[in-house]
Order: C-alpha cells, then structure tokens, then sequence
C-alpha cells in the first residue's frame, strides 16, 4: 500500500474523504466555517470525480430533510454543517435518529447567535447532544479524515443503525493546514463498502411505511431500542477503530488518555484544545508534577466505563467545557463526568471551567494556571477552585 | 408541451373500481373526509409504482398509527414543513442508485401527499426550494383551507370570513380577516411545468385522475392543488362531502384548471356561475357571514374578478352570472 501525506485544511480533508467514501446523495447549503467542504464537493461532482447526487437545498432544515430522503430510499448520504445551520437541522435530527438512518454529517464547531459569532466552541454539537446520533469530537486534521472514513461503518452497522456527527473545532481544524497521510481511494472504498439496508422506501415490491405515528402503547420501546442502539455502539466504535488500525496502521479508541498511568492530576477536554492542554502536562511533567489529560473522541455513546476507569483513580481533575448550559453548574461535559463518577468508590475532588467560547483562544498560561490550582487541590494545600469561566473579564 | 398518456381514451370508472385499493379502509379518517378520496384517486390513477411522501396532517395521524398502516405502497413521512425536501432526497437517491444498478431499473413516481398548512405556509420555503431544483415529483396539496388536526386553526389557505379556531367570530372579528393566497399562482411563477387545481367530484369524475396522469408525465415537479373538503372544519354533514366541493366549481370559487408549460387551460365553464351565497350557506364556518350583505357583496366581486383573469388568461369568453341561483338540494350547514 503506498500512502500519500497532503498538506490539507479540515475542510479539504473532510470533502477528500466524503469523495473516496463517495456517497450516493449529498445535500448542501453553505455556512462558515464548514462551508468549504460541500464547496469541494461540489467541484468533485462537477469534475465527474464523484458518483454522488447534489441535492443543493435551500436551507439546513432542508439539507437534512434531503438526507432523511435519500437515507431511506436506501442510499448512502452525507451532508456538513455548522452552528445556525445545526440549530435549524434540530427538529430533522431527532427524526433522523428515531428513523434509524445512518446518515453521517460532517460538523465544523462554531458559536450560535446571539450574539453572532462565526468562531469556534461547542455549543451548536451539545445542543444536539440528546438527539440521538453518535457523536464523535477529533483532535487533529489527520483524526479528521480517519474518523469520517470509519463513520459510515459505524452509523450503518447492524447492531447501531443511527446517524453519526463528526465534529471539529471551526477555524482551528476547519481552516488550519495539516500535513495529513492519506488512504488509497480503492483502500477506503474496500473498508467501507456498500450500503444495503434491509428494509428501503424504493423496494416497491415489498411496501414499507416509514415515519408512522406511535401512541404511548409502542412509543416508549421505539425510544429505548435508540438507546440500546447507542450502548452497542459503545462497542461497535472502537471495534471499527481496531479494524482501521489494523489496516492503515493508525488506531482510535473512545478516548485519548495522555500521561495519565500515573497521574494524579488531569484535565479533560473534547476536540482540537486537547493540544493545548498536552502541551500543558509536558511542561508540568518537566517540574516533576504528576499530570495528565485525558480527551473524549466519543461524547454519545458517553465512554463512561473508560471515564471512571481513568478518572477514579486521581486526585484531582478540572473538566473543560467549550459550551456552557446556563442555570447549571457548569457545562455539559462537567455534568456528565461528575455523574459518572458518583458511584466509584473513590473519586477525584473536580473542577470546571468554561472556556473557548466564539473562538476565544485558550493560553497556555490560563491553562498551566488551571492545572497549577489542581496541584495545590491535590497536596491539600488549597479548595478545588469552584466552576467558572476560565479568561473572562469582570 | 410534453406527451402524456391520457390523450388516449381514459380509463372508465368502472374499471378502475376493481383496482386494489392502495390505501386500505379501516383508517382513522373522519367520515366523509375527502381526502382518502383523493389518495385512493390518486393512487390509482398512476400507471407507475409509487413511492409516497407525506407531511404530518390529518392524514397522517390517521392512516399510519403502528403497529397498522393503510399504506400499499411505499410510504415515507418525515415531519410537518420538509415532505418537498424530503422528496428531493429520495428522488435523488433513486437516480443515484438506478445508474449504479443497485435497484431495478424501471419507472418509478414520486408523490407528495401534504395538506394547505403543510404546503402554503410551513412547507413553502421547502416546497419552493424542490420546484426551483426541479425534482421530479408529484406534489398534492389537500386543500382543506386550514390546520384540521391540530383543530381547525387558520392557514393562509382559510377563504376571507371563515370562522375557525385562531379567527373565531366575536363581537369585533367576523372571522379571518384577508383573502386566501394564490398558491397554485405562485406555484405558476415557478415556472413548473405541470400545475393544476382540481377537486373530487361526481360530474368530473375523470377530472383528478386525469390531472394525475398528465403530471406523472412531466419532465419536472408537477403541482396539483385539491380542494378537499373536511366535514368538521367547514361544518357540513359527511355525506355532503363531494355535493359541498360542486358548489365550490359551481360557484367558480374553485375552477378547475391546469397550466402546461406556462400555457393555462380551463377545464370545466360553467354555463351560468352560481351565486357565492350558495357556497357561503352551505357550511357552518361561514354562518355568521349570511346576513353581511356587503361583505358577502365584496366576496362575490372578488370571486368574479379572479374568475375573469382566469378565463382572459384561458383564452376563453366570460360567463353569465345565473340570474335567478337554481334550487340547491345538497348539503345543509351544520355545527
Ligand atoms: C413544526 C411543527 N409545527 C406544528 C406542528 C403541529 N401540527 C401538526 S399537523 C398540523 C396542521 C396540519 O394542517 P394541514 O397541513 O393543513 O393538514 P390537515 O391536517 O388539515 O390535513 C400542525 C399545526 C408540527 N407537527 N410541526
Ligand atoms: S378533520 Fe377534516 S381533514 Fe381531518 S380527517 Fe376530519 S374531515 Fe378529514
């Protein structure tokens, strides 16, 4: 196998992926910053490189009515989105999920209005949070392009059948160059193969309604069969992540755990700020202190077994939430890991911070400061700090 | 204009009775709603396997609570406002999938089946995005004139004066305030190359099914708006169903009509227009409009000022307005 490195934009990586997947619907409506990725596309289609049907809608909402469409006519279909355009998606998504369709979107992280913002945070992915698809959060560009590739595999497994989001940071991943080592075209189509649903609306032979009403006699199963879909997807990641890793040589778990073996120290994170904060652990490591990171790759299914394995076991942990859930604590990511880790038998005393929000940079220094104020939490010399915005003026 | 079928002889009525019904009984549709009518019609009317695609209405709620359908062909409702985009997705999915043999390669029709709220308000960005794109669909609107199963509400679609729950009649409000929109006018303007109004009725009986086939042979999205009426909104009694919907042709309230290409035909003349006050009398939402003389003055102007523009852009001659309103022996208004 002879692999090819690009300098590519996540943007770029993302449509080069969606090319070699080659899907046989895409639906596209423009917003930045992902924006360029159906843009790309497009010029794939419009070059003949593509076997994929356009569908450029006049809205988000329509965008992933399209696919909910061409999902259960039978295809495989795929679209990108960010912010307003995710919001105006919400009502289809949760359709998307219930219907059980396997549609993969590519989501470039950004802010929701108001005020406007086109930068990066969290916020438009966690509004989804409880919609029913898969959820995975990347580092890098590279993480990028393996992730979408493995996505149609995990949505369209028989034991998940849900949709999948693939989420990266806006800008920093979005638009920053990476040096990315590609797959073959014929590689990425051997892996993800075809799609062949076993119940489709174009099977006329054999009609089908699709979309009926339940009353509350059948509705509550419906709504937990989703729910067991999503825990089998708990295995059914990483087991694709295995199969990838063992044929292009790079693996991807539910979670990245950095110098954590013998931590006593740690931050948690979700996305591209997990650089940041490894940079952060070195430095600290280089002083001596025992710290360490750890990143969800999947926030749904929630790793909650890997969260508590890991987690437990220190002393002192500052959760980084890039969206905030106002009128709570902290943010979502804060909630769910404090959650989770009630029941250990013992656990570490936990921060949170919100950070990043509309494309805020997060500093090395704010950061440092942060791990600075676990260390003393963890000697005993100082209270955990209480959640809070990490950087915000008074 | 593009060929269709139907220039050959139509099918007799009898013929299509013994067809299989695509949309079984035993739905929980009112009795004497219209449009299990149009659906069956519908249905049946196509030479073709459909695929349908529905928005959530009355229709919706009442064919397909699981673990039954009344569905015999395919069937797909995604939400209330996307049935147009919805379709988009699945006729380009058909496509996709017929060049890459992955299904049979044959004739396939898509069909919408949405209803006025669906299809003039909260579903018109969607269905004029899918007309502009030209999907190749088409699409039904079951124009009952307002939201029914949420419980009567208003649409753009409620005529001028009709009571309903979100415009009751009060001391200081005679119903809805304004005129109907121009749906099917501004379906025109989207330049599809089939559209067309029609309704269920006996002295027509071919008129829907006809209409049906010539849009199944478009090139692009075909539009076809039916009225449809609703017993319980428009107060009637159910068996008045199809008489109520001849007073509304009768009255040209409601021509029959279809555009091909841009090039509008008229359907059905009647020999001498019905007074509107036979349309008004005939249902309970417009019983407080009966003694508002000029009210329903103005209503019978504005009636014959869109019946002439249509007869103009028709190319046919005016009609006379019947001068003594013959004796009407359908439908009496009900609460
Ligand atoms: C986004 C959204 N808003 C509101 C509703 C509630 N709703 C369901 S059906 C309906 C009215 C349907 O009216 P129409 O399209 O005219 O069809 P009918 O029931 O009259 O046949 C409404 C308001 C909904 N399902 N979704
Ligand atoms: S309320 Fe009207 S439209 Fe709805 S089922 Fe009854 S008659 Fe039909």
């Amino acid at each position: 196998m002879s692999n090819r490195f690009a300098a590519l934009t996540g943007n770029q990586a993302a449509a080069l992926a969606m090319r070699q997947i080659e899907p046989d619907v895409c639906a596209a409506y423009p917003i930045t910053p992902s924006t360029q990725v159906m843009e790309t596309y497009s010029q794939y289609v419009a070059d003949g490189a593509v076997r994929t049907e356009l569908v450029l809608v006049e809205s988000e909402h329509s965008a992933m009515s399209a696919c909910v469409g061409a999902a259960c006519a039978g295809a495989r279909a795929m679209t990108a989105t960010s912010s307003q355009g995710l919001a105006l998606m919400h009502e289809v998504l949760y359709i998307a999920a219930g219907l059980r369709l396997p549609i993969v979107m590519a989501v470039a992280n950004r802010a929701l209005s108001a005020p406007l913002n086109i930068h990066g945070d969290q916020s438009d992915t966690m509004g989804s949070r409880d919609a029913g698809w898969i959820q995975l959060y990347v580092r890098d560009v590279q993480e990028l392009y393996d992730t979408l590739i493995q996505a149609p595999r995990i949505a369209e497994h028989c034991e998940v059948m849900l949709p999948v989001m693939v989420c990266f940071d806006g800008f920093t991943l979005s638009h920053a160059i990476e040096r990315v080592e590609l797959l073959e075209d014929g590689a990425v189509r051997d892996f993800v193969g075809v799609y062949r649903p076993e119940r489709y609306l174009l099977d006329v032979e054999h009609p089908h309604t699709f979309g009926p009403a339940l009353l509350p006699d059948y509705y509550t199963e419906a709504k937990r069969q989703q729910r067991e879909a999503m825990s089998r997807a708990l295995e059914i990641i990483p087991h694709v992540a295995l199969e990838f890793g063992a044929r292009f040589g790079r693996a991807w778990g539910m979670v990245e755990a950095y110098r954590l073996e013998d931590a006593e120290i740690a931050a948690v994170v979700l996305g591209s700020t997990a650089g940041t904060l490894m940079e952060v652990v070195d430095r600290m490591r280089e002083r001596g202190v025992r710290a360490g990171m750890l990143r969800l790759r999947a926030f749904r299914p929630f790793p909650a077994e890997e969260v508590v394995r890991l987690l437990a076991p220190l002393k002192a942990v500052a959760i980084f939430d890039r969206a905030d859930s106002p009128g709570t604590p902290s943010g979502p990511l804060y909630e769910e890991i404090r959650s989770v880790l009630y029941d250990a038998p013992a656990r570490p005393r936990i921060s949170g911070m919100v950070y990043g929000l509309g494309g805020r940079e997060m500093l090395v220094e704010e950061a440092s400061a942060t791990y600075e104020a676990l260390e003393r939490a963890a000697a005993g010399t100082a209270e955990i700090p209480p959640p809070g915005y990490l950087s915000a003026r008074g | 204009m593009f060929q269709h079928k139907t220039a050959t002889a139509p099918v007799s009525l009898k013929k299509l009775a013994e067809q299989p019904d695509l949309l079984t009984g035993g739905h929980r549709l009112c009795a004497g709603c219209a449009e299990s009518a149009i659906v069956r019609q519908v249905l049946m009317a196509s030479t073709y396997p459909v695929v349908a695609i529905m928005a959530t209405g009355c229709l919706e709620v009442a064919t397909t609570v699981y673990p039954a359908t009344a569905w015999r062909v395919p069937m797909l409702h995604n939400a209330f406002e996307n049935a147009a985009a919805t379709a988009s997705g699945a006729e380009a999915a058909y496509r996709a999938l017929r060049a890459k043999g992955r299904i049979p390669d044959r004739e396939l029709r898509f069909v919408v089946f949405a209803g006025d709220g669906g299809t003039y308000d909260i579903g018109f960005q969607s269905l004029s995005g899918a007309l502009e794109r030209g999907t190749r669909f088409l699409y039904i609107c079951f124009n009952n004139e307002g939201y029914m199963n949420t419980g009567i509400q208003r649409s753009s679609a409620t005529p001028l004066g009709a009571d309903t729950s979100t415009t009751p009649v009060g001391e200081a409000v005679l119903g809805k305030p304004g005129w109907r929109k121009d749906l099917t006018g501004i379906v025109v303007a989207h330049n599809a190359p089939y559209v067309a109004q029609t309704a269920p009725t006996a002295f027509r009986p071919h008129d829907l099914k006809n209409k049906v086939a010539r849009a199944l042979e478009a090139p692009g999205p075909a539009f076809i708006n039916v009225l449809s009426a609703c017993t319980r909104g428009w107060r009637y009694e159910p068996a008045d169903t199809i008489a109520i919907t001849q007073l509304a042709i009768d009255t040209c309230y409601w021509p029959l009509f279809e555009v091909i290409d841009g090039k509008w035909h008229l359907n059905y003349k009647p020999k001498q227009k019905r007074p509107i006050m036979d349309w008004l009398s005939a249902q309970g939402r417009f019983r407080h409009l009966l003694k508002q003389g000029r009210l329903v003055a103005e209503i019978q102007a504005r009636i014959d000022s869109e019946w002439d523009t249509l007869l103009e852009r028709c190319g046919e001659a005016p009609v006379a307005a019947a001068s003594v309103p013959p004796p009407r022996k359908a439908a009496g208004a009900s609460d």
